[in-house]
């Protein structure tokens, strides 16, 4: 006491302390609204029947289910989910490859030059651009729910869900790196008397073909995740099994399809950065 | 075309082939004229969208649930992952480590709709368990976000106050904070621009918001009002990559 008497300490406290203080206080209120809005109320979670339900639920997680019919269930839900996801794709990159062919800027002729027909090469181009923002808006999980009531639940569902979705996201993707890439080589062909056809096979695919497979095996991997969780509103597979089993409260069977759903992320995790290397 | 490009066709057009054999479509109902007339009549139902006042003040409030739900579950994240992330980033020694390490990777791996259907046994239909179960996985996401970041900011400031006799919280807050914060702050930017779009799904297990709204809507056979929620979903989603888009671009 004496000695800081004697020789003062510079202060100790942070000067900038009120102002975060009163900024903490501000944000807290500001988040009061968001508090109610959700409904937050964590004591909910300690209530008797709550809280004895997930503790019964979660305590059944161990041992895992392994009896073999279930297993030889699990098997087949797998790969059904992976034959989706396949399938999904594939329909995606279909859907894709001629929209991105007409919205990208990169086979432009009047971009160069005269073009006779540009009015309506640009009046297409718009309509295409907002078909493809309207397949990849909406998320696949709504477009699974909107299919499993059209087509009833199963796999089908699910397919159609991803190829509409990815379809969009591929179409965009596949567009831009047209644009992105070189594209002089295109243009001398388009010059040279070319169609946009033959301009495209010639000039633009040969460099834009490796970003466009790395892409669409990165989108490949998005489906297999997916096409597990669209399985919860019924669109088949692996994520089907897991919601059936959550709703009868069997903690075990739950456990082995979580595990499953983790290997099987892992493995076309491995497999896709395989198939990129090899490609490469 | 190479070998190796050929060989890779011929292996995914086998592939293919197995999946769409595996999968049992039955294509022969799926593309005939009564089927396609049906399915048009089912996309006929959803127009015009419903735009009743009543139902606009709903979809209103539900607009603002999923923006709440995933506004809070971002904050919510950002806390625990950096609680976790300090000794997630070997702050505490080896085991706190790996600990914290597996704690994050669990997290992470298991999806939002899963935990929510979780979060719904444990705490009832509503917003709530929407909340919790965002909250969950970008806790992970998160949280080895902010543990990378914590490892790759120089030490020195922190070592310094430690040196001059400053406790070890305070070096940490003094120290280290200042440096990683902005970079966390734009990660949990990033995240909360997806968590907007999964909180307008995850109401599908029951988890409140937009979702919910359709899910209830479909149910009922109320195609149109399915149809204004799709709509509110979409301005949600394309309004945010907007935003994103031109921030981006104004902070570059």
């Amino acid at each position: 006491m004496q000695l800081s008497a004697a020789a003062p300490l510079p202060a100790r406290r942070d000067p900038a302390a009120l102002p975060r203080l009163a900024l903490t206080l501000l944000a807290l209120a500001a988040l009061w609204p968001a508090l109610r809005i959700t409904e937050f109320n964590p004591a909910v979670l300690f209530e008797p029947g709550n809280a004895d339900t997930m503790a019964r639920f979660l305590r059944q997680f161990v041992p895992p289910a392994t009896a073999p019919d279930f297993l030889r269930l699990v098997g087949r839900s797998t790969l059904e989910t992976l034959a989706i996801a396949n399938v999904g794709i594939a329909l995606a990159f279909l859907i894709a490859f001629p929209l991105s062919l007409l919205t990208s800027n990169a086979l432009s002729k009047s971009a160069i030059g005269p073009a006779r027909d540009w009015r309506a090469r640009r009046a297409l181009r718009y309509p295409g651009r907002a078909l493809l923002i309207f397949l990849r808006g909406i998320p696949e999980l709504v477009w699974a729910l909107l299919f499993v009531r059209a087509v009833g639940l199963g796999p089908t569902a699910g397919v159609l869900a991803l190829a509409i979705t990815y379809g969009g996201m591929l179409g965009k993707v596949y567009a831009e790196i047209y644009e992105s890439s070189a594209t002089q080589p295109a243009r001398a062909l388009m010059q040279a008397g070319a169609g946009r056809l033959q301009a495209f096979f010639y000039g633009v695919l040969p460099v834009a073909l490796p970003e466009m497979v790395s892409y669409t095996v990165y989108r490949w991997e998005c489906a297999v995740r997916a096409s597990v969780i669209m399985g919860f509103v019924g669109a088949g597979g692996l994520g089907q099994q897991l919601e059936l089993s959550m709703r009868m409260l069997n903690g075990a069977e739950a456990c082995t399809i979580l595990l499953t759903f983790l290997l099987l992320v892992l493995l076309a995790d491995a497999v896709s950065a395989l198939f990129r290397r090899w490609l490469a | 075309m190479n070998a190796r490009g050929l060989l890779t066709l011929l292996v995914l057009g086998g592939l293919l082939w197995m999946s769409v054999a595996y999968l049992e479509f039955d294509t022969d109902g799926l593309f005939t004229l009564a089927t396609l007339a049906s399915f048009g009549r089912y996309v006929a139902q959803f127009f015009p969208p419903d735009t009743s006042g009543p139902f606009l003040i709903k979809l209103w409030s539900g607009t603002l649930e999923t923006l709440a739900i995933s506004a809070l579950a971002t904050l919510l994240a950002a806390i625990a992952g950096l609680l976790i992330a300090v000794p997630a980033a070997g702050r505490f020694g080896l085991a706190p480590r790996l600990a914290a390490r597996f704690v994050l990777n669990a997290l992470r791996s298991v999806p939002e709709l899963v935990f929510a259907a979780l979060m719904v046994i444990a705490a009832g239909l509503g917003p709530f368990p929407g909340t919790l179960a965002l909250a969950l996985h970008t806790t992970g996401v998160l949280g080895r976000l902010f543990a990378e970041a914590l490892e790759n900011t120089p030490r020195e400031p922190a070592e310094a106050l430690l040196h001059a006799g400053s406790p070890r919280i305070a070096a940490f807050c003094y120290g280290t904070l200042p440096n990683v914060l902005p970079q966390c702050v734009a990660y949990a930017l990033y995240r909360w621009e997806i968590n907007i779009r999964m909180a307008a799904v995850l109401g599908f297990v029951g988890a409140g918001g937009l979702g919910q709204m359709l899910h209830v809507s479909l149910s009922l056979f109320q195609q149109q009002q399915a149809c204004a929620v799709i709509l509110a979903m979409l301005a949600i989603v394309m309004l945010v990559d907007e935003a994103s888009a031109l921030l981006r671009r104004r902070l570059a």
